[in-house]
């Protein structure tokens, strides 16, 4: 049963995906452009190979694997939150917030590398986690809706955190002053293997959060606890189980995994904080890269390579002719496609018979 | 006061479209359909006016943003069906479709500006809404420099249909209906009423009005289309339905404070209380707000109460 479950989620999200690319070909072709220069970036993005040219460069990889690294987290944090029943629509505000810590801790302590680059990543944890415990709170005390409040609250953090980072010193109104190197996740290693691309030390952070959040999910009793909460709130009240302690130390999670996609931005791609007016989506992509990952570990870490890859394309989508956006128009699509997997589910089982039909909820 | 009605009409334009935008979430709501897409709708609305004005504006004249706004409605009303579709015929996750309403309306509509326009923004127009001055109405006194001196006629609109859709649910048996679909749909079935159409019909008008309202507040606020346009007022909109507690007079009022709140982070450096207080504190206070309001109603619970769950017909 449970083996089939996996199996019809992996279809669900390779039917999505496939849909969505067959849409943005045809909104391509619609518009008088080749959809073959789409592939070519596509595949120079994820191998370094160029078809047109026939040359290879190794940078395109760095480049996109470090791209992938906050989707990966922030899809690990909206998909843990959603095991639990519940949709953090406010990584957004959770990774500017776990930027914020990590800038903080790299400008305003002088420490040696062993002890302040631990401390700023996870200082970045603590912030996010932090900030999602505040949904969290209100809705174990006043059964008030996560999603609103979350929404609410990615607005304040994007203005909190620009408030904040134009207070440190010498910061100006666009950026802080460059971050210590003692708390930065730069590698000269990974940079020189890949023809100075910006790849960083987080894909560590990456592995070990992937494995915390198998390990919590699969393996202990509070993350059975949390996912019988997430499939029937009232019989785990029932059966004993803390359902208002268990939404928060579900959001602390869930945030503090987006808070480390915040040490990614601000310690490895950047060596400074942004003070920023808009959103960078890499919250909002997380809902796609949870979703299509069907809430696992490792499909988290597989649509987050995708997203990865689709992200860091649209430099050269533009330079060979096709707009950038239609990189924003295929996530899009896949988030709708995703959306639409009970009427997907119907359409399948309506071509394989024999097989039982299971109701999909996300 | 020449300072404080100069400030007043301008909150009155930033208002404008948050109204339009939250009376149509109402309307969405009303009906059991939770819509987070509003801010993509308007998007979408926002880019289908500016596209259009550049275009037309010297062959048009003066009416070219009136059309303008009414195909930023059109387009508003087509593009939320796909919110419909997924959320009402295949039971899909409403919060999941918003969403992706959203991040799907910022790929189509720079797309399109670099097909149409080669840039990442649309040309700029020479004119998009002209203030205007009421005669007579403006002679009275207080009232004609606050409400009726060189104001965007838009903000007439919106009034309009805040007072419309105060009467249409309260005062019809469609808004009974409605609003029956949002609280109680296995009721409204019984009577023979499709649940299925009043949804439908809600989620449109949400479109309908979340167009509109990205289409006015592009040509009164800018003087092109980019993807920062809207710039989360969408949001600011589904703020202001909870605020209002779901209700259209109520809506209105948020609408007006919030609409007064953005103007505050203008105008701070011109008090002498407000210049010490960071530009950044007035931009957050209507999400602040909201969450205490929230808190605050949260006891009532006075949303409507099946919203956001699909209606399954075989469970009735």
């Amino acid at each position: 049963m449970k083996k089939s479950f996996k199996n019809n989620q992996l279809v669900l999200s390779l039917v999505a995906v496939l849909a969505s690319f067959l849409v943005a070909i045809l909104v391509m072709m619609l518009t008088g452009l080749n959809p073959l220069h789409f592939f070519v970036a596509l595949i120079r993005t994820f191998s370094g190979y160029d078809v047109l040219r026939g040359n290879f460069n190794p940078r395109y990889i760095g480049e996109f694997l470090q791209t992938s690294l906050p989707l990966i987290l922030t899809g690990l944090s909206i998909g843990f939150a959603f095991r639990t029943g519940m949709f953090n629509i406010g990584a957004e505000g959770q990774v500017i917030m776990g930027s914020l810590g990590a800038v903080c801790v790299g400008i305003l302590f002088d420490l040696p590398i062993f002890i302040h680059l631990p401390l700023a990543v996870l200082t970045a944890a603590l912030f996010g986690a932090l900030w999602a415990a505040i949904p969290g709170i209100l809705k174990a005390k006043f059964g008030v809706h996560e999603v609103v409040v979350t929404i609410m609250l990615n607005y304040t953090a994007l203005y909190l955190s620009a408030y904040v980072l134009k207070l440190l010193p010498g910061s100006d109104n666009q950026k802080t002053v460059d971050i210590a190197s003692t708390a930065l996740l730069r590698s000269d290693f990974l940079r020189s293997i890949t023809s100075n691309s910006r790849l960083h030390w987080g894909f560590i952070v990456v592995i070990l959060s992937i494995l915390v959040f198998r390990f919590i999910i699969d393996k202990t009793t509070f993350g059975y606890e949390l996912r019988a909460v997430g499939f029937n709130p009232s019989a785990s009240e029932y059966a004993g189980i803390k359902v208002n302690s268990r939404i928060v130390y579900a959001m602390i999670i869930s945030g503090a995994f987006a808070g480390l996609a915040g040490a990614m931005l601000s310690l490895g791609t950047f060596d400074y904080g942004r003070v920023m007016f808009h959103f960078e989506n890499y919250g909002f992509d997380g809902i796609s890269v949870a979703l299509l990952g069907g809430n696992t570990g490792l499909g988290i870490l597989l649509s987050g390579l995708l997203f990865g890859i689709l992200k860091s394309s649209q430099t050269m989508m533009q330079s060979l002719g096709i707009p950038l956006e239609i990189v924003n128009i295929v996530s899009g699509l896949i988030i709708l496609f995703v959306a639409m997997q009970y009427g997907i589910q119907a359409l399948l089982s309506r071509f394989s018979k024999g097989k039982e039909r299971e109701d999909g909820s996300v | 006061m020449d300072q404080f009605s100069s400030m007043f009409v301008l909150a009155l334009n930033y208002a404008t479209p948050i109204i339009i935008a939250s009376l149509g979430g109402l309307y969405s709501e009303r009906s059991g359909i939770v819509n987070i897409g509003l801010e993509g709708i308007m998007l979408v609305g926002a880019f289908v006016a500016a596209s259009f004005t550049p275009l037309f504006e010297n062959q048009l004249g003066t009416i070219t943003p009136w059309i303008a706004i009414f195909l930023a409605m059109v387009a508003g009303g087509i593009y939320s069906l796909i919110h419909a579709y997924v959320s009402i015929d295949l039971r899909g996750n409403q919060t999941v479709s918003g969403t992706a309403l959203n991040m799907l309306s910022v790929g189509i509509t720079v797309y399109f500006c670099q097909i149409i326009f080669n840039q990442q923004r649309t040309q700029a127009f020479r004119n998009g809404f002209i203030k205007q001055t009421v005669p007579v109405l403006s002679k009275i006194p207080i009232v004609g420099r606050l409400f009726f001196t060189r104001i965007y006629p838009t903000f007439f609109v919106a009034l309009a249909i805040a007072l419309i859709t105060w009467f249409v649910i309260a005062k019809t048996r469609f808004g009974l209906r409605l609003r029956a679909s949002g609280e109680h749909p296995s009721a409204v079935d019984s009577m023979g009423v499709s649940v299925r159409k009043m949804r439908y019909t809600g989620v449109l008008l949400s479109g309908l009005l979340s167009g509109l309202a990205g289409g006015i507040m592009v040509l009164t606020q800018s003087t092109q289309f980019t993807v920062f346009s809207i710039h989360g007022v969408g949001f600011i909109a589904i703020a202001a339905l909870i605020f209002g507690q779901w209700h259209p007079l109520g809506v209105l009022g948020a609408g007006f404070f919030f609409g007064f709140s953005q103007i505050f982070s203008i105008y701070s450096t011109d008090f002498k209380v407000l210049q010490n207080v960071p530009k950044e504190f007035f931009n957050m206070l209507p999400y602040v707000l909201t969450i205490l309001a929230i808190l605050v109603f949260s006891r009532k619970s006075v949303g409507p109460k099946a919203v956001g769950q699909p209606y399954d017909i075989s469970k009735r």
